[in-house]
């Protein structure tokens, strides 16, 4: 039968088996997410149904309510907030110029020092809690913002350095060269040319250094070990653990609230940042 | 998630052609001199602390300020005569073995898909992707642990096995965080490779069409050889990223998996110190653990120097 079938036939069967895998593997990666969100709407009766809603029948607004009004919600907010904006403005300051250096300029060093960039991503954060906390609470750091925000550095900086390092060095030399010939300083060429290139470079790495520091949960929770301090996802586990199962409407809303902003910074700068992906990978 | 970027954009930037001789000044010291004072305190201080912890005998005691007496390997000693140890550190290879090895799989299987879909198709599954690998590590685990309920998960709806809990058992405990990892690293694979997969020039594959060869063929002598150098980056990360897993493992633990049956090294370690105050051994497990990535990282760095000049 299948020898029956034209070349035609066959591709168009081959389409529609490409498809069906297309939307198979589409479904699979967001079904969690849908749940996620259409769970947060639901009511407890619900959620506990015999057999379970997969379209938003009544949906509730309850849950939400319920999470804005939880205890220690605005403070893990806000301590969530002011975590980030320290470790972005720290990240991308430190960052930046050590990503001049390194692309602008030949120096002893500079290929140990970029090594030690790579590297230190791999270096498994988990291994160093213990001494990192003893570090810390030796220094009073513990519970504080600043120094979860300056571990957070540990492994901010390295990426954030490596990202922009290939935005300042795609930006053509030549071009501060002519402002130089043009009488401007050193200093005001790259002020004036070089910075403005650079600046949604700035904009796409300073977002994805807000995701990680949003997202961390491991050493928050070690370091940050009071109500009053704790971060959003230390904030969140320990919801989750204290519902123990009973309360998964409310556990989704919190869910939905820590995972929103993140899921629409990530579709904004996921091209950016990841654009380079291409550029030099198989070039081998 | 996110850091999986990092090593996307790391493995491709573009090389730093732009980059010129200047005369050797102090100026491009000073400018990495913020970095390194950050890092050195930050990152190079603990880790110093860790490898002398590790040789101390370091308690409960000592935490309230009493000396901490220097003790040689003993701990090492001690970890590597119990024989737990050695179920954990089998337990996390084999968990990680695993979990790369689908990841791979999968994120490979998926990149040729997204190459052979139309463009429509491919945009909306690339955004599907996209929102899946965007997820919170912690999120992302609650959610799983909400569709794997034990009353009224999903999922025991689906198989009609309500009331069966699937954190009390090693085995469907290990499934389930298993499910939660390769779910979140396949996206990452799954772009970086087919981002590989277009740079394979087109003609290239015609001229084997021709030549009268299969897809089978096409792909093991074109596709596959072209794409090989980035395979073996994304592996060693992977192996990198899932030797280390906690998130999921620590957040199922507390769903009601068994501590002890269910332990990889990175939460027995945070276990041991945090837990029972054994801040000398699980010093110890650490640094086992970082030197097992230090090996893999070697790896990683030698095949991405590679790739790329610095």
């Amino acid at each position: 039968m299948t020898a029956a079938l034209s070349a035609k036939g066959r591709r168009r069967l081959t389409r529609v088996g490409v498809n069906a895998a297309g939307v198979l593997v589409a479904a699979i990666a967001l079904f969690p997410v849908y749940w996620m969100v259409l769970s947060s709407f639901k009511r407890n009766s619900e959620l506990r149904a015999l057999s379970p809603q997969f379209l938003p029948t009544n949906p509730t607004l309850n849950n939400y309510r319920k999470v804005l009004e939880r205890d220690f919600f605005w403070t893990a907010m806000r301590n969530s907030a002011l975590v980030t904006a320290t470790v972005v403005t720290l990240a991308l300051a430190i960052a930046f110029l050590a990503a001049v250096a390194i692309s602008r300029f030949r120096f002893r060093g500079r290929v140990a020092f970029i090594i030690a960039v790579i590297a230190i991503q791999m270096v498994p954060a988990e291994a160093l809690i213990i001494s990192l906390f003893q570090v810390l609470d030796g220094r009073e750091l513990t519970n504080r913002i600043i120094g979860l925000s300056l571990t957070y550095l540990i492994f901010v900086l390295p990426f954030t350095i490596w990202t922009l390092r290939g935005f300042v060095g795609g930006v053509p030399l030549e071009l501060e060269e002519a402002a130089r010939v043009d009488g401007a300083s050193r200093f005001g060429a790259f002020m004036r040319v070089t910075l403005p290139l650079v600046a949604p470079g700035l904009v796409a790495t300073g977002i994805f250094a807000f995701i990680l520091a949003w997202n961390e949960f491991i050493f928050a929770l070690v370091i940050m070990n009071r109500p009053q301090t704790q971060t959003m996802p230390v904030w969140l586990q320990a919801f989750n653990e204290g519902a123990r199962g009973t309360d998964w409407g409310g556990v989704m809303a919190g869910s939905t609230v820590m995972a929103l902003p993140v899921v629409i910074f990530f579709l904004i700068v996921q091209r950016k940042v990841t654009a380079g992906l291409t550029a030099g990978a198989v070039k081998g | 998630m996110a850091v999986a970027t990092t090593a996307a954009t790391g493995v491709g930037n573009p090389p730093v052609t732009a980059a010129r001789r200047r005369r050797s000044s102090a100026l491009p010291y000073v400018l990495v001199l913020p970095a390194i004072i950050v890092l050195g305190a930050m990152l190079g201080y603990p880790l110093v602390r860790l490898g002398t912890m590790s040789l101390q005998e370091y308690g409960l005691p000592q935490v309230f300020g009493k000396p901490a007496p220097w003790v040689g390997f003993a701990n090492f000693r001690a970890i590597l005569e119990d024989s737990y140890f050695w179920t954990v550190l089998w337990r996390t290879l084999i968990f990680c073995f695993v979990n790369v090895a689908l990841t791979m799989v999968l994120g490979v299987l998926i990149a040729l898909l997204l190459e052979a879909l139309g463009k429509r198709m491919r945009l909306f599954v690339s955004a599907s992707l996209i929102i899946a690998w965007a997820m919170p590590a912690l999120t992302a685990t609650i959610v799983w642990q909400w569709l794997f309920d034990t009353e009224y998960g999903l999922v025991n709806w689906a198989l009609d096995r309500q009331g069966e809990s699937w954190w009390a058992d090693q085995l469907t405990f290990f499934m389930v965080a298993t499910i939660i990892v390769v779910w979140m690293g396949i996206p990452f694979i799954a772009f970086t490779t087919y981002a590989a997969l277009t740079q394979i020039p087109t003609d290239m594959i015609e001229a084997a069409k021709l030549d009268g060869a299969g897809f089978r063929q096409t792909f093991r002598h074109i596709v596959f050889p072209a794409v090989k150098p980035i395979l073996l980056i994304l592996t060693a990360l992977s192996v990198i990223w899932d030797f280390r897993v906690f998130t999921q493992i620590y957040v199922l633990q507390r769903a009601g998996g068994i501590t002890r049956d269910t332990n990889l090294l990175g939460v027995f370690a945070y276990r041991i110190s945090i837990g029972e105050n054994r801040f000398d051994i699980g010093a110890a497990v650490a640094i086992v653990m970082l030197l097992i990535t230090a090996l893999l990282t070697v790896a990683y760095l030698r095949a991405m120097l590679k790739q790329e000049e610095v």
